[in-house]
């Protein structure tokens, strides 16, 4: 391609051109370099957040419905659901009798105290009650061992089931299966251990619990005053909808509530937890890289300025080129190049830096470089080396070579 | 056949405002293969916007220019360029070569716009720059070549795309008489070669060198002759 020798040769003149004048390349490059890394590192946390956030979500299990006595997320002022009474644990039977739709159902109680094996021990550790049917009632997977049976539920056997991060707070060398923990000071012997979620401060997953029977939960621990909550599984995804209907039918039967009176529980799913996050989610994100989209469009005016100024400094040279018969556009590349090159350059220097704080950041907020972000840094920064540089080169296109010839 | 037909050539500049300036009022002149031709004339006499016009960097106002047979009064900027690139070698009074760039890069750079691969080009380059002379000085930078040198490598320069025309705005301008002669003898030689050559001066010594001197006063041709008491070189340089 006859062009291809242009090229080249374009971007040899950037080089030369970058190097001929480093000082002043490299404070041109660090505005880009700035805000190349603060773009990076503000999309890195938001990915990172979100991808947490993803995690937590994701141990609601999307086929799991939460029959409760609040809502997660309301508009409402807290008085009108103040008054509501709590649920009870027979709830769960008579759903699970009366429901065509639900293929699991558990009630589940949780309180928070302290864990403790030999010399090691968890505080606040989440002892959650609940029946045999909540591993399947719920998204978990056991990594080890095995959940209660229907007779150990039954029977309020001394019995549990550990999260992940218990059994590495308690059990750092040992196989946790088989040994007798204490729970507030009460044995309970270790069926299975929990496979880790991760997520979001660890609040909403299993990897902090311990998982009792429920009939054992209330002797020890306290029951009558605490929040049940009833979890359901869903038989088929696709009949969500009707199967929610359905429980709302069920629980304002067993509730006794009147046609046209408001129900005095709610019917919870992960679903709203991600629908509510994500317009915030969306805002912050969007005012987190407009701002430090600002410092990238400082850094590309710096670029332009120097554009310029490169341009009148090789008004001459341009002249002759243009009297040897260089056609506009190996002018216009030539800058363009030198515009795109000191981008790339400060894209590049701004990402290596990126990366190994995103790392401190890490230990503050959860941070993710995926290599989609690498590769859009790259073709950020191009973009604004190309469209800085554009009308400087321009200019230098349409000079006459007369004029230009004639420029001491 | 002409290389060069200029019919009625006109260019009026516009200063703004009313006032208008007339470089040149038609000028009608032709100039065929191997002719050596100086243009002479005052400052202000219109060589220059004359010179400008000859070498397409810049369109008469009115009035026709045949290079070649094919019409460039009309032509595009692009166009204009590639005209310059294949069929027109500059020599500058000032020299006008790239200061960061050694001599075999000033000299390749037409060929680049030409479009020509990398060992095409420096074979070429070479090969000219050894023509003026300067085949062991391929690698020095401008401020490393003296005076006369710079302008034999902006003669090169010139040369290596073989030009139908070369035009030469006061080339010995910036020279010492001694380095002027050598360059004129130079120029002799490229036109025994049969290159046609067209100098553009001011200094009447320069003009006889050429076989044929135009003269220009205001904007038109004055007179158009063969020159009167031709210099010339013994083949064996000087």
């Amino acid at each position: 391609m006859n062009f291809l020798h242009e090229l080249i040769e374009g971007l040899a003149i950037s080089f030369r051109a970058i190097r001929a004048n480093k000082m002043r390349s490299v404070l041109t490059t660090l505005g880009i370099v700035i805000g190349v890394l603060s773009v990076t590192l503000m999309a890195t946390a938001i990915e990172g957040v979100d991808r947490a956030f993803e995690k937590s979500a994701a141990a609601f299990g999307t086929d799991v419905v939460y029959v409760d006595r609040f809502p997660w997320v309301s508009n409402e002022d807290w008085a009108t659901f103040r008054n509501r009474p709590p649920l009870e644990r027979y709830y769960a039977n008579l759903i699970e009798r009366q429901s065509q739709y639900a293929a699991y159902v558990a009630p589940v109680i949780a309180t928070r105290r302290r864990v403790t094996y030999r010399d090691n021990s968890q505080e606040d550790a989440f002892v959650t009650g609940t029946t045999h049917q909540y591993l399947n009632a719920a998204g978990v997977i056991l990594e080890d061992g095995r959940f209660f049976t229907a007779e150990e539920s039954a029977g309020g056997r001394p019995v549990c089931a550990i999260g992940a991060t218990i059994a590495e707070t308690l059990f750092p060398r040992e196989d946790p299966i088989g040994k007798v923990i204490r729970v507030a000071g009460h044995p309970y012997t270790v069926l299975g251990v929990f496979e880790k979620q991760g997520g979001l401060f660890g609040v909403f997953t299993s990897d902090t619990r311990v998982f009792v029977p429920i009939n054992s939960f209330e002797g020890k621990f306290g029951g009558r005053r605490r929040n049940v909550t009833i979890q359901v599984r869903v038989a088929d995804m696709k009949e969500m909808e009707d199967a929610k209907m359905e429980l709302e039918g069920i629980m304002r039967k067993i509730r006794r509530i009147q046609p046209g009176k408001p129900s005095d529980f709610s019917i919870n799913q992960q679903e709203v937890l991600t629908a509510a996050f994500a317009p915030i989610g969306l805002v912050i994100a969007s005012v987190g890289l407009f701002i430090t989209g600002l410092s990238l469009f400082v850094g590309g005016i710096g670029i332009m300025n120097i554009m310029f100024v490169s341009v009148t400094e090789r008004t001459k040279e341009i002249g002759i080129r243009k009297a040897i018969g260089a056609p506009r556009r190996s002018i216009l590349f030539q800058f363009l190049a030198e515009a795109a090159v000191l981008c790339l350059i400060g894209g590049l220097i701004g990402l290596a830096i990126a990366f190994p704080l995103s790392l401190v950041v890490d230990q503050v907020l959860p941070t993710a470089m995926p290599l989609s972000v690498v590769f859009i840094a790259i073709a950020i920064s191009l973009i604004v080396g190309v469209v800085s540089g554009f009308l400087p080169a321009y200019r230098a296109a349409k000079m006459d070579p007369v004029e230009a010839l004639r420029y001491e | 056949m002409n290389v060069i037909e200029l019919t009625n050539i006109v260019k009026t500049y516009d200063m703004g405002g009313a006032e208008e300036v007339h470089a040149l009022r038609g000028v009608t002149l032709s100039i065929g293969k191997n002719e050596y031709v100086a243009i002479m004339g005052p400052s202000g006499s219109g060589k220059s916007t004359l010179m400008n016009i000859i070498g397409c960097l810049d369109t008469p106002t009115s009035g026709s220019y045949m290079f070649n047979s094919v019409s460039v009064s009309d032509m595009n900027d692009n166009e204009l360029a590639k005209i310059r690139n294949k069929e027109i070698g500059f020599v500058f009074q000032t020299f006008n070569l790239l200061p960061r760039s050694d001599a075999l890069h000033n000299v390749e750079l037409p060929l680049i716009y030409a479009g020509l691969g990398s060992s095409e080009r420096k074979r070429r380059a070479l090969e000219t720059l050894q023509g003026v002379g300067l085949g062991d000085r391929s690698h020095h930078k401008p401020n490393e070549l003296s005076g006369g040198q710079r302008q034999r490598v902006a003669v090169a320069r010139a040369l290596v795309t073989r030009p139908s025309i070369i035009l030469a705005d006061e080339p010995t301008g910036n020279l010492d008489s001694k380095t002027g002669e050598e360059i004129m003898a130079l120029f002799e030689e490229l036109h025994r070669q049969g290159n046609t050559i067209i100098l553009v001066t001011h200094e009447a010594d320069i003009a006889e060198h050429a076989h044929r001197v135009i003269r220009v006063r205001d904007g038109m041709v004055e007179s158009d002759e063969a020159a009167h008491k031709r210099k010339t070189y013994a083949a064996a340089a000087s």
